[in-house]
């Protein structure tokens, strides 16, 4: 399946990228994220939510759509 | 009535829509990037009651971005200075000044006196506060942050919806996530996302339009963008700060990242260990104070110094009244030096504590 990957704010500083293709053939959300931090190491270490299509899913939930987004929280006012 | 001309002739909006506006009470946490353009936007409409809690005083690259101050305002604290401008633009609304930190020992008095609260604050320490101190007192919270070029909006804890903790359950690790005066931010950004929580007020008292509730909207000012996220209520996020209700008040503000102060009182210092006292007033200045370990750095080189500052251990930092010190320590904190206070009182309350001392073993 070949999934979108949006990622926001210092996210998208990590991957270097704000949006990028994902070719994947697992499970869950879990499994997605295993394959993307050996891809960008720096991902593991920041704290964030992961939608699906545009919902908040917890890490242990199916992938079922193709378009996933990384969201950080934002500190600043 | 003509001030309020141009929403008054509204058939959405009209004289009971203003009437509303008038009659409601609106909390302001944090008089900054996000703040300003809310107050600003909020005492033009006509909001009967405003009120601004901010600790901090305004800087020279505040200015940037924090449009309601001027240059003369540098040095002033930000709740006295933004009243003082919004009292210029509306003097026909009361406004309430809190011009010191947001704590969980004074939140819920405060939120209870108002209706919905604006959190404009840039730290999560205070965000988690804020959030809590909503679900405990009912009110809806006006969120917004923003980071570089993107920024959030969201109405939590409104109508049953979702609160801060269903999107984000627990603060970041400490220093994981930066902050504007660590990693800069574009002046406009505070003013569309700030104007879009004073969008997401007006809606909510005018009972106008679709709150952003149960939704983060996110927007991106290089692409002009946005996307908005579904985020559903979670029972057991609630439940946890609604069991806490009891021991809310004696909870302390750790964990307060890197851009926040504190002030230390002199009667508190023996619970911190390994201190390092720093005075930073001019060489010139007296009285002379000795402590052991202690070191100068003067407030007008302590910047291009700071590298000879052990980042170990407590840093107490004092000057002749306070105010000074408390800039020093904002500044030491900003250069990850975290364990760095403020004396209140200054050199006197040093002075006063070490004749104790003295008598104590006398």
């Amino acid at each position: 399946m070949n999934l979108t990957i949006k990622y926001f704010g210092m996210l998208a500083e990590a991957t270097q990228c704000q949006e990028e293709e994902f070719l994947f053939s697992q499970e869950s959300v879990s499994d997605l994220l295993k394959m993307l931090f050996v891809k960008y190491p720096e991902l593991e270490e920041k704290d964030f939510q992961v939608a699906q299509n545009n919902q908040i899913v917890s890490k242990d939930s199916k992938i079922e759509t193709t378009e996933i987004a990384l969201l950080p929280p934002f500190a600043g006012g | 009535m003509s001030r309020y001309n141009r929403h008054i002739i509204m058939p959405e909006i009209g004289p009971k829509g203003q009437e509303k506006l008038a009659k409601a009470k609106v909390l302001v946490i944090g008089a900054g990037g996000l703040g300003c353009p809310v107050l600003q936007y909020l005492a033009a409409a006509g909001i009967g009651t405003i009120g601004i809690v901010d600790f901090d005083v305004v800087e020279i690259s505040n200015l940037q971005r924090q449009v309601l101050f001027g240059t003369s305002d540098v040095g002033k604290n930000k709740a006295l200075a933004a009243k003082e401008h919004l009292l210029d633009l509306n003097n026909t609304i009361q406004i309430e000044t809190y011009p010191y930190q947001l704590t969980y020992q004074n939140a819920l008095n405060l939120f209870r006196q108002y209706d919905i609260v604006v959190d404009g604050s840039d730290n999560f320490p205070t965000r988690y506060l804020v959030n809590d101190a909503c679900i405990l007192t009912e009110k809806p919270l006006v969120y917004g942050a923003i980071f570089k070029f993107e920024g959030q909006v969201a109405v939590f804890n409104y109508n049953n919806g979702p609160s801060y903790r269903c999107l984000f359950p627990e603060p970041p690790k400490d220093g994981s996530v930066p902050n504007c005066s660590d990693i800069g931010v574009l002046g406009v950004l505070p003013g569309i996302i700030g104007s879009m929580q004073a969008n997401e007020v007006l809606k909510i008292i005018l009972g106008l339009g679709s709150v952003i509730s149960g939704s983060l909207l996110l927007y991106n000012a290089l692409t002009a963008q946005t996307t908005t996220i579904s985020i559903n209520r979670s029972e057991s996020q609630f439940e946890k700060v609604l069991s806490q209700r009891d021991a809310f008040q004696k909870k302390e503000m750790k964990n307060l990242c890197e851009t926040s102060t504190f002030e230390v009182d002199i009667k508190d210092i023996s619970s911190y260990r390994n201190i390092q006292f720093i005075d930073v007033r001019e060489m010139h200045e007296e009285p002379k104070v000795d402590l052991d370990g202690a070191i100068q750095l003067p407030m007008s080189i302590l910047e291009s110094r700071l590298n000879e500052i052990d980042a170990n251990g407590t840093k107490i930092l004092f000057c002749a009244s306070g105010i000074r010190s408390l800039k020093a320590a904002t500044l030491l904190q900003q250069h990850g030096i975290s364990h760095a206070y403020s004396l209140k009182d200054g050199v006197q309350a040093l002075i006063t504590h070490q004749k104790n001392k003295e008598h104590e073993r006398a």
